[in-house]
């Protein structure tokens, strides 16, 4: 117990010593919580758009009011001719084109279906699908607009047809924001890098400078040596964690709305994980470079990709899925976001921790074998 | 009072024999020289020693504990200083002492008095503040040595512990490894500098994992080199070393600095034989020939060639 208190001791004095590595700890969540909070955003709230009108008649005039008043949109430009349109488009100055075509007026007079064009840049995906609801969401407006004013005018009375209107809410994220659904999961993110990285490159470095050497002829056992190193990664880990819950409260208002605790509980199950691919990271690398490429792409990448962090896994391919089932990051993103947004606890969030409880110790357990393997 | 009894110890990689079947014994408070070419199997044979890996065959028995049985003890026991500096070079001196001392377990008011020391030997009295990274290559050398044997090891495992250090440091370095010696600590140590291999009581030589020579360095010269060595001064010195291999006279050949080294037979006679062959066949001034006492790197390569040709 001693001995592993003196590692500890000399791991802290170490990092004391070394002024990036303690800013790293101190500043890079805060950071990487101010980059994903405002930047990871998918969200798209003024469409730029241009319009064509071939009508240019009273009714055109009031769709295109409606679709400015919306506030979704941005109008850019009006074009006079369909070159200037596609100009727009190619661009990338507008990411929607609304055409009106002549007759627009006379059709809706002569109570005939009137058309209206409208043309996305698709290589925008995503925006342009959001685009697309917002136009759909103004003209249909304006469609009933037009029928129960030409019932009203008729002097018939509005027989309102066997419609369903549905009242959507949205529960936990009300306004759908992307920030909401990001930040609670960069708790699991910091937590892998800090974790997962720090403790190669502590365990690679002595390799590399030789101390290891001098560590195994001490009576120093693998297991108090193993310990000695992984604690004071489990301590930052615990303190980045505090400081990006803290600071997303104070910069994007995000509280943590279920238990502080259970959190940290969750987060200690899922560090058992990162140590644990952290120890055998540094049992396959000679120097600190070769840890910390393997470090980033062979495990951090492919770890938040099949985590769900970014990409719904509800979306891959069943293979994939499946191989999500072994990636600790999911479980604890599932817990961080349900605490975090939900209030969710252990009620809810049991299968994740006991996974966690799994994968970590198998991991640790067998990393921890190699690592002794690898000393003797 | 052996410090080390070694019997059989063998360890094998596979079909690749490391350390093949040696013994020796090591006496109490001897300095001890451990040599051998590079890949002889001299760290191989280190590492059983100091607990850290198995042997396949044989034991070694320790300050009294068996590595084969007992390494978690044997480790107690030791202290061990290699090559590369293996102390933290981002620590402070006393951090360093700190820590090493408290690993094995030294109390405080011990730990005290040893850093005392150790400061006293690395001439460091008054600067355990500064940051171990920061000092000069020989101070360096001799901090790890005192942290090497900061828990007062009854042995301590030198492996090549001089190596890229200056000649006034090295020499330092021995006067400390002699006072340790005096004072009772058995001082196990590898090098490939052979003028410091002189001042060890006793020597052994290893190859290809096998124990080829032992002995002081007295016995060693005269025992495994028995026929006369020759001193040969000339032009063109690596011509004549040519010509003097394919020579009936001559056994070994071997260049040291400016001058060839040569082991004659029985078929050498007088030094006009090497003058005719060199200077009247092939045109070489013969400066001097003079017939020289050899030094253990004379030693050393004729073992090796001996070893080879069997």
């Amino acid at each position: 117990m001693k001995t592993i208190l003196h590692i500890i001791k000399k791991e802290f004095l170490q990092f004391k010593r070394d002024p990036k590595m303690f800013s790293i700890t101190l500043f890079a969540p805060i950071l990487q919580l101010i980059f994903f909070g405002y930047a990871a955003t998918l969200d798209l709230n003024l469409v730029p758009t241009i319009i064509y009108d071939q009508d240019k008649t009273v009714t055109s005039r009031k769709l295109i009011e409606e679709f400015i008043g919306s506030g979704f949109f941005e109008i850019e430009h009006y074009a006079d001719n369909y070159k200037e349109t596609q100009k727009y488009i190619e661009e990338g100055k507008s990411l929607v084109a609304i055409v009106i075509p002549q007759n627009f007026e006379k059709r809706i007079y002569r109570r005939e279906t009137a058309s209206l064009q409208a043309i996305f840049n698709g290589s925008f995906g995503n925006s342009s699908n959001i685009a697309a609801g917002y136009v759909t969401k103004v003209v249909t407006k304006y469609s009933r607009q037009i029928v129960s004013n030409y019932l009203d005018i008729s002097g018939r009375k509005f027989i309102p047809a066997g419609s369903i209107d549905a009242e959507i809410r949205v529960w936990y994220n009300p306004e759908l924001k992307t920030r909401n659904f990001m930040v609670p999961a960069i708790v699991g993110l910091l937590i892998s890098v800090i974790t997962l990285l720090l403790t190669t490159l502590a365990i690679v470095k002595e390799k590399e400078v030789g101390t290891l050497e001098q560590l195994i002829v001490t009576p120093i056992k693998p297991i108090q040596l193993i310990i000695g190193k992984l604690v004071p990664f489990v301590i930052l880990g615990f303190i980045s964690v505090s400081i990006v819950i803290i600071a997303m409260n104070i910069i994007f208002g995000i509280a943590v709305r279920g238990n502080v605790f259970f959190l940290f509980f969750s987060a200690f199950l899922y560090i058992l994980s990162t140590l644990g691919l952290g120890l055998f990271v540094s049992t396959i690398s000679k120097t600190q470079q070769q840890a910390m490429m393997i470090s980033v792409f062979a495990v951090l990448m492919p770890m938040n990709f099949l985590s769900g962090f970014a990409f719904p896994l509800e979306n891959m391919p069943i293979p994939i899925q499946m191989l999500s089932y072994i990636i600790p990051l999911k479980y604890f993103i599932n817990i961080t976001r349900g605490v975090i947004l939900k209030g969710t606890g252990l009620a809810v969030h049991w299968p994740d921790a006991l996974a966690l409880l799994t994968i970590g110790l198998v991991i640790l357990f067998l990393s921890a074998l190699r690592f002794k393997k690898r000393l003797e | 009072m052996n410090s080390i009894e070694v019997k059989n110890l063998t360890k094998k990689f596979g079909n690749f024999t490391s350390v093949d079947n040696i013994s020796f014994n090591v006496k109490q408070a001897e300095i001890f020289g451990f040599l051998g070419a590079n890949g002889a199997g001299k760290s191989t044979t280190i590492k059983m020693l100091c607990g850290i890996l198995e042997p396949t065959l044989g034991d070694a028995i320790v300050e009294g504990q068996s590595v084969a049985k007992n390494p978690d003890r044997v480790k107690q026991n030791i202290g061990y200083m290699s090559q590369r500096f293996s102390l933290y070079n981002d620590l402070a001196v006393g951090e360093n002492l700190d820590f090493f001392g408290g690993v094995y377990g030294l109390s405080n008011q011990k730990l005290n008095e040893r850093k005392k020391w150790v400061l006293k030997i690395a001439n460091l009295e008054g600067k355990e503040n500064l940051l171990t990274g920061s000092l000069p290559g020989g101070i360096k050398q001799r901090l790890a040595l005192g942290a090497a044997v900061i828990h007062q090891p009854g042995i301590v495992f030198l492996d090549e512990p001089t190596s890229g250090v200056d000649p006034i440091s090295r020499r330092n370095f021995w006067e400390l490894i002699n006072e340790l010696s005096s004072e009772g600590t058995t001082v196990f140590v590898t090098t490939h500098y052979l003028e410091e291999a002189e001042f060890c009581n006793n020597i052994i030589f290893i190859d290809d994992g096998k124990l080829i020579a032992e002995g002081n360095p007295k016995t060693l010269k005269t025992k495994y080199l028995d026929k006369p060595i020759l001193e040969v001064e000339c032009s063109s010195v690596i011509e004549a070393l040519v010509i003097l291999e394919k020579s009936p006279f001559v056994d070994e050949t071997s260049i040291f600095g400016n001058n060839i080294h040569i082991i004659v037979n029985e078929k050498y006679v007088e030094e006009k034989q090497i003058t005719a062959l060199l200077e009247k066949q092939n045109n070489i001034t013969v400066k001097k020939i003079s017939k020289i006492v050899p030094t253990l790197e004379d030693v050393f390569i004729h073992l090796l060639e001996m070893d080879k040709k069997k």
